[in-house]
């Protein structure tokens, strides 16, 4: 390997160790096959723009980091690299550097204002019809805009227009780190406090040669796999609402609750904020607070295996699920996939296991698959993750390292580069912080799964009934505010 | 005519939106939650009926003339059905067509109303709604024929008291089979799972509730009104059918308990079943139909 760097996972490197190759030489071991993009972003340097890629090669479990100098315009990656589209958008929208040859280059996030305002995709034909949801959407849900072409009920084609949220979290985070930053990071989605604050105080230790107490690391590791549980329950509540199943949904509903008021319990908040702080974690837990958790955690897990069991028994429901949004498993290859719905498709893509961090690496967490891309087999998924998670939770709970649950954390080494990648609930976190010559950020990039995963929803639309959208949509559950930023 | 025969009317017009609250507060019971007062939709069109209403400027008298007109035909076909032994207030000979005709003129005001507006999703719930009530229809029409051609009569007051025990003994079989046929044309016709979810907030799975999004303030009330004098009126068929016949005053009470049974086992099937693929409905609508032919044929054999 001449024109890249291996590194592990959570790993920091000088800057100058990443070598800056010709676009060939860049190019060609993204489309070897055997790794998928974790990221690509550009960075404005005077008179051309610099792109660095990191491709996560499961085989080895090392991060594979290139760089490449374009100018105004470069042959773009998509063509042979689908999974790249999104990415060479963002970049082109970013610093201006056309990738030409993109088959649909559009603006991602829309910064400068104006969301949404661009040419959509069409299919010209008698009694073809368009169909335009959101951004305003009934109930309360985050803005999206999606743009159906339909042949009756049919949808031939979806198209996916986000960027209604954009707030510029990246160029908040530069200059940085200070006070404001673990907060910039645990709400750059809501939802998944504690993988985004994982991945976040991975990048900073890396840089700051920081070593995490074993007592923190398996109690981070315990937060995020709570917060999986909470969300796969309450996504499994949420399907069931959709297809007009009230039982489970009701029940699923109140036990996520449940499962937040565990990670309240360890740290005050139910999404897991003030938990994660670089150098470990902010709170420790006492061994009589860790068997109270252990106990409401049984309690709740008894309830929601009996409003689960319902769904898989009820055949209404299975008839709902079964064939409902496929994704095959070659289109989940292509387009990057990652999370439960590239699990879905029968890839076993999990960072918890290919490229292991903290507990992860003295702790295993099986890989949770089903095979046939659907609603359902998302669904099988997520009950899967719940059980193994719960497992790990149980066991890591009930006997935590012993020790300080901080280290101090010093200022950060300058001209440096880290990757940090967490499996957080919905998939691949991958944050990608270089410092400048002060130590300070200099760029911070973050990719949340869901970046990776929209196209296959709308990929997952194909020739479905348009009226099977929302069950979709919510077999996926991405995140909006995640995309935006 | 005297003043008794227009109770069973004036009832309907009272209690019909007493049982979206029953079958809501059934719902709440399944689900393990309390669920809103039983008198909730009283409350929803007291409140809907003081306030304004917006209109598109996209719309014109049609779409302002529908919840009206649409209200108007229901009260008609409020009117036709008998409560259990007691008539209603109209009712002549073919009075059955008159009935398929004003729900389906509901339907039509409903549905020119959603086209008016020119948006998406009005246009998308129409063409559900059209596509599965040509459905339905068939179902109910040969339904009702076979409870005529039993009891002999073409009037719902006199058909539907007419439907006995000893009707029961003799066809059975064929009066079970119109029955499960009218309780999916219920179901159908008032927008229930397993056809249509009424509680979803998702505008590309509704069909029915989809078509009135657009409507605000006295005219949605007026829809929403009108949508429970249907409930009633279907119910009031399927409850005829199987309640026995005798003494119009207890008659009537066994009637009205009846529809509040009735309203009761929707909440349960809502809670029992997912709502059906909605490219499956049509089967279990033709379902329906042929359940009413086959009815229709044990009868008359």
């Amino acid at each position: 390997m001449t024109g890249a760097r291996d590194i592990r996972n959570g790993e920091a490197l000088a800057l100058e160790e990443v070598p800056v190759v010709g676009f060939e030489e860049f190019r060609r071991p993204l489309l070897e096959g055997g790794s998928r993009l974790a990221a690509l972003f550009g960075r404005r340097l005077e008179g051309r723009t610099r792109l660095l890629a990191v491709s996560a090669r499961a085989e080895t479990g090392s991060l594979v980091v290139a760089a490449t100098d374009v100018g105004e315009r470069y042959p773009a990656l998509t063509p042979e690299l689908p999974e790249a589209h999104l990415f060479e958008r963002e970049i082109f929208e970013q610093t201006g550097a056309r990738p030409e040859g993109h088959p649909w280059l559009k603006p991602v996030r829309f910064p400068s204002g104006g969301a949404g305002t661009a040419d959509f995709f069409r299919v010209e034909g008698e009694e073809v019809h368009e169909v335009a949801v959101g951004p305003v959407h009934a109930g309360v849900i985050e803005p999206g805009h999606f743009r159906f072409q339909c042949h009756g009920e049919e949808v031939h084609h979806l198209e996916i227009s986000l960027g209604y949220q954009h707030r510029g979290v990246e160029r908040a985070l530069r200059g940085g780190p200070d006070k404001r930053t673990i907060h910039l990071v645990e709400t750059l989605a809501g939802d998944t406090t504690i993988g985004h604050a994982s991945a976040a105080c991975a990048v900073l230790e890396a840089l700051s040669g920081t070593r995490a107490p074993a007592r923190a690391h398996a109690l981070r590791a315990v937060a995020l796999e709570l917060e999986r549980i909470a969300n796969h329950a309450g996504d499994l509540g949420a399907l069931a609402n959709d297809v007009g199943y009230l039982p489970s949904a009701s029940f699923c509903g109140r036990l996520r609750g449940d499962f937040l008021n565990l990670t309240a319990l360890l740290c005050g908040s139910r999404f897991g904020r003030g938990l994660v702080r670089p150098g470990g974690v902010g709170f420790d837990v006492e061994a009589e607070r860790a068997r109270d958790a252990l106990s409401r955690l049984e309690g709740a897990l008894e309830d929601l295996a009996r409003a689960v069991a319902l769904l898989w028994e009820t055949p209404s429901v299975l008839s709902r699920f079964e064939e409902a949004g496929r994704v095959s498993r070659e289109a989940a290859e292509e387009m990057g996939l990652v999370g439960v719905a590239a699990r879905a498709c029968g890839l076993e893509r999990d960072v918890r296991q290919e490229f292991p961090w903290g507990m992860y690496r003295f702790s295993q967490v099986p890989i949770s698959v089903a095979g046939t891309g659907d609603v359902l087999a998302r669904a099988q998924v997520r009950w899967l993750e719940i059980q193994r998670s719960a497992a790990f939770v149980r066991d890591h709970l009930r006997r935590l390292p012993a020790g300080p649950v901080r280290a101090a954390v010093g200022g950060l080494a300058p001209h440096r580069l880290a990757v940090s990648l967490v499996e957080g609930w919905r998939g691949e976190i991958c944050h990608v912080a270089i410092t400048d010559g002060a130590g300070r950020f200099a760029s911070y990039k973050v990719v949340d799964p869901s970046f990776h995963n929209w196209t296959g929803l709308a990929l997952a639309m194909r020739g479905q009934p348009i009226s099977d959208f929302p069950l979709c949509n919510k077999s996926f559950n991405l995140s909006y505010c995640g995309f935006d930023l | 005519m005297t003043v008794e025969s227009f109770l069973p009317s004036v009832l309907a017009l009272v209690a019909a939106p007493l049982l979206p609250g029953v079958v809501n507060r059934t719902k709440a019971f399944f689900a393990g939650r309390r669920g809103p007062p039983l008198l909730q939709a009283y409350s929803d069109l007291w409140k809907l009926l003081r306030k304004g209403a917006v209109y598109s400027r996209t719309t014109s008298w049609v779409f302002r003339a529908g919840p009206v007109a649409g209200l108007a035909a229901a009260i008609v076909a409020v009117a036709l059905v008998p409560l259990g032994p007691v008539p209603g207030a109209l009712s002549f000979q073919g009075d059955l067509l008159l009935l398929a005709g004003l729900l389906a003129l509901q339907r039509f005001l409903a549905v020119i109303a959603a086209l008016d507006t020119g948006s998406a999703f009005g246009g998308m719930g129409a063409s559900r709604e059209v596509a599965f009530s040509a459905l339905t229809e068939p179902a109910l029409l040969l339904g009702l024929a076979a409870v005529a051609r039993e009891t002999g009569s073409l009037s719902l007051s006199e058909m539907l008291p007419a439907v006995s025990l000893a009707s029961w003994a003799l066809h059975g079989p064929a009066l079970a089979l119109v029955a499960a046929a009218l309780l999916v044309v219920f179901l159908a016709e008032n927008s229930r799972i397993p056809v249509d979810d009424p509680n979803t907030h998702l505008e590309l799975t509704m069909i029915h509730e989809v078509m009135v999004l657009e409507h605000g303030g006295p005219d949605l009330a007026f829809i929403l009104y009108g949508a429970s004098l249907k409930l009633w009126t279907l119910g009031a068929l399927l409850v005829g059918l199987l309640a026995p016949g005798g003494d119009p005053v207890a008659g009537g009470i066994v009637a009205f308990a009846g529809m509040v049974g009735l309203a009761g086992i929707t909440g349960a099937i809502e809670s029992a079943m997912a709502r059906l693929r909605l490219l499956d409905v049509p089967r279990l609508l033709t379902g329906a139909g042929v359940l009413s032919v086959l009815g229709l044929l044990l009868v008359r054999r």
